[in-house]
């Protein structure tokens, strides 16, 4: 980690979270293989603001940074077992599987994850991974939606996900898409909430530095769905914000909110680069 | 039945002759214990992976016998010595009679 401001007392930490970071130098390789990119030049339109952007997965310690090492160890894993049953199974008015239209999800998701959130022609919107899901189910499945922010709608985006394990984020930012992008950017340096912080206060001034006793990411979302330990389930990107924007005491957005899209979009581009963790381990 | 069940496993794909390598296997099942209840007050009955076995070219290497006190999600890390190439068999049995069954062929060299 080559964070250069260390001022104070915050220098002793920081050093001691250099150390800890330099525990994980072989760097994020899956199942003794597959090898994962967790640090990446920053994207064009960062400049000014990073230079290198790094997966969460850095920032964890070393227990936690193990378990994603194994899937055995992957608390993850099982829903992505789980995914690949939903994946299969036939759902609806149309008794259709995703797999009856989609076939081989290694073929057919490989890459997938990666662009998402993307512009929908069709729907002239911005959609995240998720409400693609949603569309596929309510259009061509004639199923009901998956509640957002929930197992199962998270469950089937670990298993899209995995298919992508590896693959670096390129979400696109420009054409169609660059109005929801620019709400986004504005979203994540806007202050809100009662303690008036901003994403960027934490993620992109603060990064590597403790928050309290809370190592401080860049708050990349290449690793969603990710497994948190504190609550022993999945949890989304849109689900994280929610948390996030409670943190600074600010009513948050819904979930399922078109805000939060925009946000991802953006919190995504941040990423670009980055792969795809397919389901992550975190704290 | 119980649903989505899907066995996992990791064996090396290869070892030198004699080597003791490790094992690892997960499965996932509910191992409903049969002792709790559900929201009206009655008994959910027992649904438990029951017995574990793997087996190498024929040969026992372990069979388990599992009890209902065994959490969710079954998991199993052992070793083993590597005579020869061959192929490890897995299987699992369920209380509902189904049995699910893996395998992983291992070289030598």
């Amino acid at each position: 980690m080559t964070k250069t401001v260390l001022k104070g007392a915050i220098a002793a930490v920081a050093v001691l979270a250099g150390a800890q970071v330099a525990l994980a130098e072989g760097g994020l390789v899956i199942n003794g293989e597959l090898e994962m990119i967790t640090e990446a030049p920053a994207a064009d339109h960062l400049k000014g603001s990073l230079t290198t952007v790094y997966s969460g997965w850095v920032f964890r310690d070393v227990d936690t940074q193990a378990m994603q090492m194994d899937d055995f160890d992957n608390p993850g894993m099982l829903y992505v077992d789980q995914g690949e049953g939903m994946w299969n199974a036939p759902a609806g008015t149309s008794e259709k599987s995703c797999a009856d239209c989609h076939g081989d999800a290694s073929e057919s998701m490989a890459g997938v994850r990666t662009v998402y959130p993307k512009w929908n022609e069709a729907a002239g919107e911005v959609r995240s991974l998720q409400m693609q899901i949603n569309a596929c189910r309510t259009e061509n499945q004639g199923a009901d939606a998956f509640k957002y922010g929930k197992d199962e709608i998270n469950t089937m985006e670990a298993y899209i996900s995995m298919q992508s394990r590896g693959m670096p984020m390129n979400v696109a930012i420009d054409g169609p898409a660059a109005a929801t992008w620019e709400q986004g950017k504005e979203m994540y340096y806007a202050r809100t909430g009662q303690l008036e912080l901003s994403c960027a206060n934490c993620h992109e001034d603060n990064y590597d530095n403790y928050i309290r006793a809370d190592h401080l990411s860049q708050g990349q979302t290449n690793g969603f769905p990710v497994y948190r330990l504190k609550d022993t389930k999945l949890t989304s990107a849109a689900g994280r914000f929610v948390g996030c924007v409670r943190d600074t005491r600010a009513e948050t957005y819904k979930i399922d909110s078109s805000e939060f899209v925009a946000l991802e979009l953006y919190v995504a581009s941040r990423g670009n680069g980055l792969s795809v963790e397919g389901v992550s381990v975190r704290n | 039945m119980a649903e989505n069940v899907t066995p996992r496993v990791r064996v090396p794909s290869s070892a030198a002759a004699g080597e003791v390598i490790t094992i690892k296997t997960l499965i996932s099942h509910v191992m409903e214990s049969g002792q709790r209840k559900n929201s009206d007050g009655t008994l959910i009955p027992r649904s438990i992976i029951n017995r574990f076995t793997c087996d190498f070219n024929g040969q026992n290497v372990i069979d388990v016998t599992l009890e209902p006190a065994i959490s969710t999600n079954p998991y199993f890390e052992f070793q083993a010595m590597v005579p020869e190439a061959g192929t490890y068999t897995f299987t699992w049995y369920d209380d509902d009679g189904s049995v699910y069954t893996d395998t992983k062929d291992i070289a030598i060299g």
